[in-house]
């Protein structure tokens, strides 16, 4: 039983072999990330010497996946927003207004006048005068719904239309309602990916979490406020017509249209049409730029429906005024001197230079669907990660020398045994970690210092079972053998149980708390691994050299 | 020579006064929750919602100075600490600076952190924020919910875990030793008032995972001595399982202990509370495996005619995994 066999003997060193390998990268942290990062902009903007050097700092055949350190190590920021869902029933009700209305005046002879009641954000309430024509009215405006793509929805349709006395009601389905709701997160997802990207910072995290929630973490950036500064605005451009301007801002706006203040006149006003002409959606790109005047502007171009709803408009309207609005704040509102064709315009407001190029940098991204609440936010700064690195450095170097002294101390040539597995644990749970792409938070540096301290249970297991075993069996060989066979139920019971709370710990917690419960669980299993594995290699094979007619333990 | 922490050989009896030592643990339960419960703990912003703020400046802190320049702004409850560490430089004087969640919004606004930096900056011109962390009582309401799911059901998968590996007497017996380990922490942390954040539960946790490995050992041997000695009173079963386990017991602990202490000393002041919470966890989840687990393995009884008779078919049954 002491025996291994030689497939055994060459798998269980090609195991640490490779664990050796995939951690050493990370005893060259700066190094290997300089030279990674050299890599990825190489590929993205191509080679220049400079980058082509620093890639070779370290060797493309050797493995280059580091441990990532968490925000609490790194610095940086992170956020947990929460994305408004019901916003986007509003404008889905508001870009329907137009439609039904269009549909109902064709059967103006059935139906009679019809007006758009006040009604709650994510219904509509049309009156029409001839309540006779309501089976008639309610057909139409069915005639709008469209069906549900989705598995759960199928087979019912976007919109409930129910009609009372002369008034109909519109309401989105609940099947819509939550596809839409998905929808909403997963563009806003998409969205501040994008403007992140734009941004330019290495690995954020993005991620949704639960069903209305995203959770942001980006390493090396300032400050959270910074971070919500560039995903936090909505960046909802609209054009819409402009029915009035006041500086009441109780004016009363009248149905279908919304009262929105001037973004640069104090005090200013402005009533207009809900539904806009066109948005921000039908942009295809926007650039910082100047005016006439060499003022800082905005200019932008539509895409063909969107130049051709803007051409058209233009045609019409020439003379009037017409509101750019950003997130409810008129920029600007021009009148209209003649036919724009061709789609694209500039916009001008009362812009730094600085805000300019943020807002076309938000204009390119896309509008967010839906505004975002924050409920969570975190800034570490850069020199508090460090110190927690260098303290957590000092304390794992002083636990491991404590550790490998004392074992020595204990077990003479055993506790050398032990202390190489012990030493080989680590390299191993360091290979892992890189290898799956772990994140390093403080309190998994605890979790490696807890796994040192509880990694030599194993080995203190068995050998103190071989000692017991010594005095009745007969022979070192057997006592050996006993040993790690009798210690063995214990220690898979024990860390089994233990495995159960980190893995809790992972499905439950987040942030700092999963990355304890990593370091944790695989170090949960490196340490069974080289306590029964590599330690009794080293021994049996110390064992068949000597061939000791006693050991002491 | 080596190292021995025991002798080769202890007939210590632990057991003798074991209802004194299972009233003494009971006591020790009872005061920890009635401190919990007339105290209550020093939660942090985890789980009550609200702000805190690191801050470092060359200059030492006064906490007067820090509230007076604060108290203008009126942000209800401000709670101002200096903090201490053996990692500090000489001139880096750290505080701890804790604003409670304003009503009107979830997280905190920026402009209330840029408030709160330009009053500090005119009583520490060099004043810098290295951390800023706010939670809205949204979240914080959710964390302590996940929180204690989470305990209970670490507490929960051992006690079935344990219960199909052994005898039901031993899962309510470790069950108990884990619900007094627990009880125990959040007692202290209770009783001293330490933050209490969500980081402490990663650390109750893995006081679960420890104390229940040293209980699981323990038990290892009472099943193994309970096929060995078939005639032996319980008593002596369990007192020889101790005892034959006890250098082992005590060499793993002062392992780990070693490790958590450089760790607690050396580790900076981020983390202290949470190897705190560790540190007290082994020792107080050492001494429940044999003065609580086993106490209460001997108040229950232990059946003892096991249905397998053949202890090389039922005794280990990992044994036959060829390792």
């Amino acid at each position: 039983m002491l025996q291994f066999e030689l497939w055994k003997r060459v798998l269980i060193w090609a195991v640490c072999a490779a664990g050796i390998i995939l951690s050493l990268p990370n005893a060259f942290y700066t190094r290997v990330e300089q030279a990674n990062d050299a890599r990825a902009a190489i590929e993205k903007t191509g080679a220049t010497p400079a980058l082509e050097a620093q890639a070779a700092r370290w060797p493309s055949y050797l493995p280059s996946d580091l441990v990532n350190l968490g925000l609490d190590l790194r610095g940086g920021a992170h956020l947990l927003a929460e994305v408004r869902v019901a916003d986007v029933y509003k404008s889905r009700m508001e870009a329907l207004w137009p439609e039904i209305r269009d549909a109902l005046r064709g059967e103006r002879a059935t139906v009679g006048t019809i007006r758009l009641q006040p009604s709650p954000d994510d219904e509509l309430r049309i009156r029409i005068s001839q309540p006779d024509g309501m089976a008639k009215a309610l057909e139409v405006v069915r005639g709008l719904s469209r069906p549900i793509q989705t598995l759960s929805g199928a087979g019912s349709s976007d919109i409930v239309v129910s009609g009372q006395g002369g008034e109909i009601t519109v309401k989105l389905s609940d099947a819509e309602k939550l596809a839409t709701d998905d929808r909403t997160v997963r563009q806003s997802l998409e969205i501040i990916r994008r403007r992140i990207d734009e941004v330019g910072t290495r690995e954020p995290t993005i991620q949704r979490q639960g069903s209305d929630r995203i959770l942001i973490q980006v390493p090396g950036i300032g400050s959270a406020a910074e971070l919500k500064a560039v995903i936090g605005t909505t960046a909802q451009l609209t054009f819409n017509p402009v029915v009035s301007r006041g500086t009441n801002p109780d004016a009363s706006a009248g149905v279908g249209n919304k009262l929105v203040p001037a973004q640069n006149e104090p005090g200013v006003y402005y009533t207009i049409e809900a539904a806009p002409v066109v948005t921000g959606e039908e942009l295809v790109d926007a650039q910082p730029s100047f005016d006439q005047n060499g003022r800082p502007a905005v200019s932008f171009r539509f895409n063909t429906s969107g130049a051709r709803k803007f051409g058209d408009y233009t045609r019409d309207n020439i003379g009037s005024p017409f509101a750019i609005v950003l997130d409810d704040e008129v920029i600007s509102a021009p009148v209209i001197q003649a036919h724009i064709a061709g789609g694209s315009g500039i916009i001008t407001g009362n812009f730094t230079v600085e805000e300019s190029t943020n807002l076309a940098v938000l204009l390119r991204a896309g509008a967010l669907p839906a505004g975002l609440d924050f409920l969570e936010e975190r800034t570490i700064g850069p020199e508090l990660g460090q110190d927690s690195i260098d303290a957590g450095k000092l304390a794992t170097g002083v636990a491991f020398a404590a550790v490998l002294v004392f074992m020595t101390l204990a077990y003479g040539l055993f506790g050398i045994f032990a202390n190489i597995a012990l030493i080989l644990n680590v390299t191993l749970l360091f290979g892992l970690l890189s290898m799956v792409g772990a994140t390093l938070t403080l309190p998994g540096i605890a979790g490696i210092v807890l796994t040192v301290g509880m990694a030599v249970d194993a080995n203190v297991l068995i050998f103190e079972r071989i000692r017991e075993e010594l005095k009745t069996a007969k022979g070192p060989a057997r006592a050996i053998e006993l040993g790690y066979e009798k210690a063995l139920s214990a220690i898979l019971d024990a860390n089994i149980t233990t495995f159960i709370t980190a893995v809790i710990l992972f499905a439950i917690g987040s942030g700092p708390v999963r990355g304890f419960a990593i370091t944790l669980g695989l170090g949960l299993i490196t340490s069974v691994f080289t306590a029964i594995y590599v330690t009794r290699l080293l021994i049996s094979t110390w064992y068949d050299r000597r061939r000791p007619k006693t050991i002491e333990v | 020579m080596r190292l021995r922490l025991v002798p080769d050989h202890t007939s210590f009896d632990f057991f003798k006064h074991w209802k004194l030592w299972l009233g003494f643990s009971a006591t020790l339960m009872v005061v920890a929750l009635v401190s919990f419960l007339m105290q209550g703990l020093n939660y942090g912003i985890d789980f009550r919602g609200g702000t805190t703020i690191r801050t470092e400046s060359t200059q030492p802190v006064d906490v007067g100075t820090y509230r007076d320049a604060l108290t203008p702004l009126g942000l209800g409850d401000v709670l101002i600490s200096e903090v201490f560490d053996p990692n500090f430089r000489a001139d880096q004087h750290v505080a701890m600076i804790r604003i409670q969640a304003q009503d009107d919004q979830e997280a905190v606004s920026t402009e209330m952190v840029d408030k709160v930096e330009a009053a500090l900056k005119g009583v520490a011109p060099d004043i810098k924020f290295v951390s800023v962390e706010s939670v809205g009582p949204k979240v914080s309401g959710e964390l302590i919910q996940t929180a204690v799911l989470a305990v209970a059901l670490a507490i929960g998968a051992v006690l079935i875990y344990i219960w199909l590996r052994f005898e039901w007497q031993f899962a309510l017996g470790a069950v108990i030793a884990l619900v007094h380990d627990v009880l125990l922490t959040i007692g202290i942390f209770s009783e001293l008032q330490i933050k209490f954040d969500l980081s402490i539960i990663a650390a109750l946790l893995t006081i679960v995972g420890y104390s229940l490995n040293d209980t699981v050992v323990v038990f290892d041997r009472v099943r193994e001595n309970l096929r060995k000695y078939k005639q032996k009173p319980l008593a002596e079963v369990l007192n020889l399982s101790i005892n034959e386990t006890l250098s082992r017991t005590l060499m793993t602990s002062l392992t780990t202990l070693l490790a958590l202490i450089s760790l607690l000393v050396l580790g900076g002041d981020v983390i202290r509370g949470f190897v705190f919470a560790m540190t007290w966890g082994v020792i107080v989840g050492t001494y429940s495996s044999i003065f609580v687990a086993s106490a209460i393995l001997l108040f229950l009884g232990v059946k003892r005619d096991w249905s397998k008779p053949d202890p090389k078919q039922s005794g280990n049954q990992f044994a036959n995994i060829d390792a």
